[in-house]
């Protein structure tokens, strides 16, 4: 997993409430059996029009807009629980997604996959909303360590959680794996304990 | 303390507390697919670790097979390299595999449950968000990403912080005609898409009481629907009766043992919850979606709420209904009958009933896809298949089949579907098709009507 600390870009926004992962990967795209290549699906039915030419109106095919960072509406990434859904964000070259609030599995699935999902006050996202469209090309800053998130051109900033221990792998570019296998003897202690 | 059923089944299975709230879940049962398992098997193929509890872990296909013609290779290349990659890590990992033809091939979620898989006090996971099912039983049941599947995998435990608890009450007698589906429907129209999220949601009340083991898991396998990670039902008589006997449930003495500790599961009474929410049975009526979520619902027989938000609008613009519209009367040419959430006996019986005698209308086109191939002998046995036929639907084979659309059984574009189905999200069961969630009564109805038709007012 790729590690992350500290990012300043500009952002990409899609103010559009309620993203399940049907928007952001439809399960058409889900027939792979390796975690390649889903970035070029990403939103995949918004982005393309019916007969397969380019929405232009579309944020991410907005030239105006660019960076690493997605703003979105908010219950970002409700519905499935398909991976497939962080991946595809990931594979884009998202690093981070800003809503008001996430929905649970997208929001572990993203951290799993070294993409950082930041939970702000429905204000600090309609400022970020409206900064963006202000002037698309203002730098948003993500200090991870200090759990800090700054519309640079504003001068406004936002302080958001993140459990510490998922910080850590983030920083670190750990997963969960390695943590759960080291602590084998407990897991078969406790298997023993049960029978 | 007093405890909820949420908290005895989650403390019996936390092998350690770490600092920060997180602790370490073990996971009794796993169920796994071809869609979402074959990069969490090649995560641990490129770390060398080994499947640790293989015994423990159950396999189905399902999300991507094909729903007629099983017998023969599967045609979409993509699909058939999917299933058999699933077929290889599983003989690999000496995992127990129903493949497609298989007796016991179905959704997971409609499978376990009948062969007695799934029990109460059991922790259960799968990498698919319905996996919120199985806590019909009184189980902790819950949908994981690819990566958790590779952890359950590598070490049977998932790494987690204890999730907040919500009970959500429903009191009453339902009238008639107003089936679980329903019941799930309303609660969810009335609270919204993601008022669960956080949670894990347990259901009480005379109306969950009075539910069949399946009518509990139609019910129990939306609460991700309003975002709950998972929901639950106490176990009861209804849910013992319903496990004896099955394939993989205790026999003899170890049954009655493990009813005695079922017994002990329910909720204490004075137990506190973090967030309850009180409904009454009375207020409920047969249901219908008209956006794209969940939590777009409306009774029947009402029209299309006016809000002002631009979510809302593009919703309604997709869907093509207007504000204030009535969607009675609406022409409807698809309708599907299935899916993890009413693919079940009962499900097929509440159709059959009102099909019985009538004939669909000639514009619509009726699929009716069982939940498993157990659920598509007792269609066959009771005689419902004849009732089917005659009436001009279409049964198919067992999958999830038009629910994700990720198979041939794609809605057109543009086209209406009356779904028993969990999601109506865009493109959901094919690109530009239009969901209309309801549940398989109604979809009945409107094969028959061709069109929506106010159920309320016939007599069921």
């Amino acid at each position: 997993m790729d590690k992350f600390t500290k990012l300043t870009s500009s952002a990409i926004p899609l103010a559009i409430e309620n993203i399940d992962t049907d928007q952001i990967i439809p399960a058409r795209f889900l027939k792979a059996t390796d975690k390649e290549g889903f970035g070029e699906n990403l939103f995949r039915d918004w982005r393309f029009n019916k007969d397969g030419s380019i929405n232009t109106e579309f944020p991410l095919n907005d030239k105006t807009y660019s960076g690493s960072i997605l703003v979105a509406g908010d219950n970002f990434g409700c519905g499935s629980s398909r991976e497939h859904a962080a991946w595809a964000v990931q594979g884009y070259g998202i690093k981070v997604v800003v809503s008001s609030f996430f929905a649970d599995i997208f929001k572990g699935n993203a951290l799993n996959n070294g993409v950082l999902p930041i939970q702000v006050s429905p204000a600090f996202l309609e400022e970020l909303f409206a900064e963006i469209k202000k002037d698309p090309t203002t730098l948003i800053e993500v200090d991870l360590g200090n759990q800090k998130i700054t519309i640079l051109s504003a001068d406004s900033s936002e302080d958001f959680d993140i459990s510490d221990y998922k910080k850590t792998c983030l920083i670190n570019g750990y997963d969960d794996i390695d943590f759960l296998v080291s602590n084998k003897d407990d897991i078969e202690a406790f298997e023993g304990s049960r029978a | 303390m007093k405890k909820t059923l949420f908290d005895k089944v989650w403390d019996a299975h936390v092998v350690k507390e770490m600092k920060n709230k997180l602790q370490i879940l073990y996971i009794d049962k796993h169920l796994i697919h071809e869609v979402t398992s074959p990069q969490a098997f090649n995560e641990l193929e490129q770390r060398g670790i080994p499947v640790f509890r293989p015994e423990q872990i159950v396999a189905t296909a399902d999300h991507n097979t094909p729903t007629t013609d099983q017998h023969l290779p599967v045609k979409d290349e993509m699909s058939r390299k999917q299933l058999e990659q699933l077929n290889k890590n599983c003989a690999k990992n000496n995992i127990t595999l129903y493949d497609l033809g298989h007796k016991y091939n179905g959704i997971a979620h409609v499978m376990a449950p009948e062969l007695g898989i799934t029990q109460p006090g059991m922790t259960m996971v799968c990498g698919d968000s319905h996996t919120s099912t199985h806590g019909a039983f009184g189980s902790i049941a819950f949908g994981i990403g690819t990566s958790q599947v590779a952890q359950v995998f590598a070490s049977q435990c998932l790494l987690l912080e204890k999730p907040k608890s919500l009970r959500i009450t429903v009191n009453g007698t339902l009238k008639p005609g107003v089936l679980p589906k329903d019941v799930i429907l309303y609660i969810i129209a009335k609270l919204g898409t993601n008022s669960g999220t956080g949670y894990f949601c347990e259901y009480a009340g005379t109306v969950f009481e009075e539910m069949s083991m399946e009518g509990r898991m139609t019910v129990c396998n939306m609460s991700i629907e309003m975002g709950a990670r998972g929901g639950m039902i106490a176990p009861d008589e209804t849910t013992f009766d319903y496990i004896k006997g099955r394939e993989f449930a205790p026999q003899g003495e170890e049954f009655d043992k493990k009813t005695a500790y079922w017994k002990t599961l329910p909720t204490d009474e004075g137990a506190v919850f973090d967030q309850e929410y009180h409904f009454k049975a009375e207020d409920i009526e047969p249901m219908i979606t008209f956006g794209t979520n969940p939590g777009m619902g409306i009774k029947i027989h009402e029209n299309i709420p006016a809000e002002d938000n631009a979510s809302f609008e593009k919703s309604l613009a997709y869907m093509d209904f207007k504000k204030g519209q009535s969607l009675v009367d609406q022409k409807i040419n698809y309708v599907f009958i299935g899916s993890c959430t009413n693919g079940r006996i009962e499900d097929f019986r509440a159709a059959a009933n009102y099909i019985k005698g009538k004939t669909k209308a000639d514009h619509v086109t009726a699929w009716l896809v069982p939940g498993s191939q157990q659920v598509a002998k007792q269609i066959e046995d009771e005689g419902l298949k004849d009732i089917f036929e005659q009436a001009g639907f279409q049964l198919r084979q067992p999958g999830c089949s038009a629910c994700l659309a990720m198979n041939d059984d794609k809605i057109p574009e543009g086209e209406y579907c009356v779904s028993t189905s969990n999601r109506n999200f865009e493109g959901r069961q094919g690109q530009g098709a239009r969901t209309i969630l309801a549940s398989p009564l109604v979809a009945a109805a409107t094969a028959i009507n061709g069109k929506i038709i106010d159920i309320t007012k016939q007599a069921v």
